[in-house]
């Protein structure tokens, strides 16, 4: 198996800045994107803040029947597409259609879409048996989330596999996971990868304010997601996507492009244990990280920085320290760990895929984005988290890690173009 | 040490090259055309129909009122009580489907190890019922009333960690969301799962959509028959044909790999997974045809097949006349006109959505062990002009060796399957 995935193309649509460099600028800049919700009014739930996209359709490129067909999600990841395939220089039109493929992630889907239509058709709730008479045409576009990945598909052309991976909230490692293994196994030449989530509405803060998984921490939105922070009291909702061109290696050299960096391992595990409990040991996030590094033929010791799941929730932040030094030893304590949550929130499905694009701008231009927020730490929580302010760093190789709903967690490791080549070769033998 | 197979792989996914092909050592069905495997397979064989009169809800406001419901399914008799409040109707249909998949390949995953065991599902929307209940419950009421299981029902990965974690699989969890072509870009993926290391993947799918605002969200493409005789309503490749019935129910398979399953005596049961492969159509208003001959062709020289050694055909049969042409024009485009028996016994059932491909591919499964080919009830003759041969009025007893599964999903998605019989090849 000799063909290799790496990343041509990085396109962002996230809360404070439609765009991969205002995306970075965020980060880079430690500065938050979570504010009290502006999308509907949420003075009646427990968490009435967000990480919200200051996202205008016109202004993105979109026309009007796309605009009027298109659920929030879709508008999002056509636009990251689009970028992305802008910046890979990649010319889709002279490409085979049948060796283009698409693999995006979204946990939720159309959801906004969804709730809104049923909101007309039931009169807010009154009639369960809905008017069918005015459903819009699109309807069915919105109840069937692979409605995002054909928008994407359509957007250039793809007539490859397509699919939409939908597994909670690791989709977003998940779905570049699955394009990457398209173009390992010789599938695909050039695949559009990424995930999309436009959660922000009444029924997915209802539903998270029932298991008390957001946090109400209302009187200081900018400041409410504190991964690893000692005060931490839950996630801040999110939105956004990402989506990345990943091409063959030897073909991306050969026609020039620029590489952000490979992607060296992929790997899920679940823990089989509670749909959203987690336990506090690690165990399955930690195996999910070392069958990763072994199939990049990385010895843990070689990872320079770890793109956390980080969501700001008790259990998460002790589960995934525990999994860090399960995995990786006392190297843990050594490499730098952040997560980019406590800045653009948590987008559900989508951010995995925000995140990998944090990693391979992060390994681009060789700065580790903060963790924001976090000013108490937690005395379980011991690693370094990169508090506040962003640092530079050399960095050859990075870890993003996801845990979601259903006890899924995932690991990817990218690593910089041909820096660590050698190594692994040398692991291999 | 982790749990990896060795040698390390070449590969960030961890893809080996592929030595032998997977088995399919259990299915479990719950379909309309019955609850378990054996009473499904008799009512295709007998051509008995289940479509009817939706009695999920009072459906006199629709002008599509026939389904094909899964009469007599007690979620009671067959999920954990504790589940039931928890997950939607589409999650009941999967954990029952799952456990009689398990029982079925006579695997005790405790048994197994643990990081070996995989599930990969399709889902086509989701738990459309239960969501639209919280979402009564929140306009109706306030934030509060929503329940807790909202956040875990819901969502598309409900039936793949509900799965895994009733029965202990704690290697990948997978979750793809083609519509109708899901059931069969799921089995390609368990494919892929024990390509990497997997040595029982949990695969396959189920659909529930059958209330008020599922229906009306299917309503609008417009695909849906608003014939209301239940014998004439989803006629497939007939020139009556006019549109599809939709329906709940689909099939969860056990995937082994060859070797694994032979290690534990399980043998090759069903059949084999040959070949697979994915594409998609081009939009509506491109000049450039569908790419499902291409996607039947990239699949047969996957398996490592010439046409002629397609023993029979499970297609799409959307019941749309433009769509049952596309596809009769693509199966003569790759076997010629009349080239292979042609079957859908999905007339039976509706469409399931992401629990029909997985149906299909369990129905196909058991044809090749039967060595018999169902009919599709129903329709009286292939419209003028489609040269497919169609199989109609009784089943149709021949060998098989070989059965390819088509599907179609929503958008533009095509999947194609090849199952080979348990003993195909086998040296």
């Amino acid at each position: 198996m000799s063909r290799r995935a790496v990343i041509t193309g990085v396109g962002v649509v996230a809360p404070g800045g439609v765009g991969r460099e205002a995306f970075w600028k965020l980060l880079s800049d430690g500065r938050t994107a979570t504010r009290r919700i502006s999308l509907f009014d949420p003075a009646s739930f427990r968490s009435q803040m967000a990480a919200e996209a200051d996202f205008d359709p016109v202004a993105a490129g979109l026309g009007p029947r796309q605009i009027r067909r298109m659920d929030r999600a879709a508008q999002f990841a056509v636009v990251s597409a689009r970028e992305a395939v802008e910046d890979s220089g990649y010319d889709f039109a002279a490409a085979d259609p049948a060796r283009t493929g698409v693999s995006i992630g979204s946990a939720v889907g159309c959801t906004m879409g969804l709730e809104e239509e049923y909101v007309l058709l039931s009169d807010a709730g009154k009639h369960w048996l809905v008017d069918h008479t005015y459903g819009v045409p699109h309807l069915y576009g919105y109840m069937v989330p692979s409605t995002l990945a054909v928008e994407v598909a359509w957007e250039v052309g793809a007539e490859g596999p397509v699919a939409l991976v939908s597994t909670g909230c690791t989709s977003g490692l998940d779905s570049i996971g699955h394009g990457v293994q398209l173009i390992e196994e010789g599938t695909s030449d050039v695949v559009l990868a990424g995930a999309t989530d436009a959660p922000l509405s009444p029924i997915t803060s209802a539903c998270f304010d029932a298991i008390k998984a957001t946090s109400p921490s209302n009187s200081d939105p900018e400041h409410a997601s504190r991964p690893f922070d000692a005060e931490r009291d839950g996630f801040v909702l999110g939105e956004g996507a990402a989506v990345l061109v990943l091409e063959d290696k030897t073909a991306a050299e050969a026609r020039g492009a620029r590489i952000y960096g490979e992607i060296v391992g992929y790997a899920g595990r679940s823990n089989a244990f509670h749909m959203t409990g987690l336990k506090a040991n690690g165990r399955e996030m930690a195996e999910a990280i070392k069958v990763c590094l072994d199939r990049a033929r990385l010895d843990p010791s070689a990872v320079d920085y770890i793109n956390a799941h980080g969501s700001g929730t008790k259990q998460n932040d002790r589960h995934e320290t525990a999994a860090f030094k399960r995995s990786l030893g006392e190297h843990a304590y050594r490499v730098p760990v952040s997560s980019i949550k406590s800045m653009v929130g948590h987008s559900l499905g989508a951010i995995g895929s925000i995140e990998v694009a944090a990693c391979a701008l992060a390994l681009d231009r060789q700065v580790v984005p903060p963790t924001a927020n976090l000013r108490n730490p937690d005395p379980e929580c011991d690693l370094d988290y990169v508090p506040l302010t962003a640092r530079e760093h050399a960095m050859d190789v990075v870890l993003s890690v996801g845990s979601g709903f259903g006890g899924f967690q995932s690991a990817t490791v990218l690593a910089r173009h041909g820096a660590v080549d050698h190594e692994r070769e040398a692991n291999a033998a | 040490m982790s749990a990896v197979t060795a040698p390390a792989p070449r590969s960030a996914t961890g893809v080996t090259t592929a030595v032998r092909p997977p088995v399919v050592t259990g299915l479990g069905i719950v379909a309309p055309t019955g609850t378990d495997a054996a009473a499904h397979w008799r009512s295709v064989l007998e051509g008995t129909s289940a479509i009817g009169r939706i009695t999920l809800f009072d459906p006199s406001s629709y002008p599509v009122r026939l389904a094909g419901q899964v009469p007599g399914f007690s979620a009671r008799e067959r999920v954990p009580s504790r589940l039931i409040q928890q997950t939607d109707r589409w999650t009941h249909l999967g954990l029952a489907a799952a456990e009689a998949a398990l029982a079925d390949a006579g695997a005790h995953p405790a048994e197994l190890p643990e990081y070996e065991l995989a599930v990969v599902t399709a889902s086509s929307s989701g738990g459309t019922e239960f969501g639209q209940h919280e979402m009564e419950n929140l306009y109706q009421h306030t934030p509060e009333w929503v329940g807790a299981y909202q956040s875990i029902a819901w969502f598309y990965a409900a039936t793949t960690g509900q799965i895994s974690i009733r029965h202990g699989l704690r290697g990948p969890c997978g979750v793809l969301c083609c519509e109708q072509a899901g059931g069969l870009d799921a089995i390609g993926q368990s494919r892929r799962l024990i390509r990497t290391g997997a040595k029982l993947v949990m695969t396959g799918g189920t659909d529930a959509s059958l209330c008020p605002y599922g229906l009306t969200a299917q309503l609008t493409t417009g695909q849906l028959s608003t014939v209301q005789d239940p014998a004439r309503a989803y006629l497939p490749f007939d020139s009556e044909a006019s549109g599809y019935l939709p329906g709940e129910g689909g099939a969860l398979l056990v995937v082994e790999d060859a070797d694994a399953a032979e290690a534990r005596g399980a043998g090759h049961r069903y059949g084999q997974v040959l070949g697979y492969a994915a594409g998609f159509d081009p939009p509506p208003d491109s000049d450039r045809g569908p790419v499902l001959a291409r996607t039947v062709g990239a699949a047969l020289a996957d398996a490592g097949l010439q046409p002629g050694e397609v023993d029979v055909v499970f297609a799409d049969a959307l019941g749309v006349p433009e769509a049952d042409r596309a596809e009769a024009a693509a199966l003569a485009e790759v076997f010629g006109p009349c080239g292979v028996p042609v079957t859908a016994p999905k007339t039976l059932t509706g469409r399931l959505y992401g629990g029909g491909a997985a149906l299909d591919a369990a129905t196909a499964l058991l044809a090749l062990r039967d060595q018999v080919i169902p009919h599709t009830a129903g329709p009286s003759a292939p419209a003028p002009g489609y040269g497919i041969d169609l199989v109609l009025g009784e089943p149709r007893h021949q060998e098989l060796r070989t059965a390819l599964v088509v599907a179609r999903g929503y958008g533009g998605f095509n999947a194609a399957l090849v199952l080979g019989h348990s003993a195909f090849r086998d040296t």
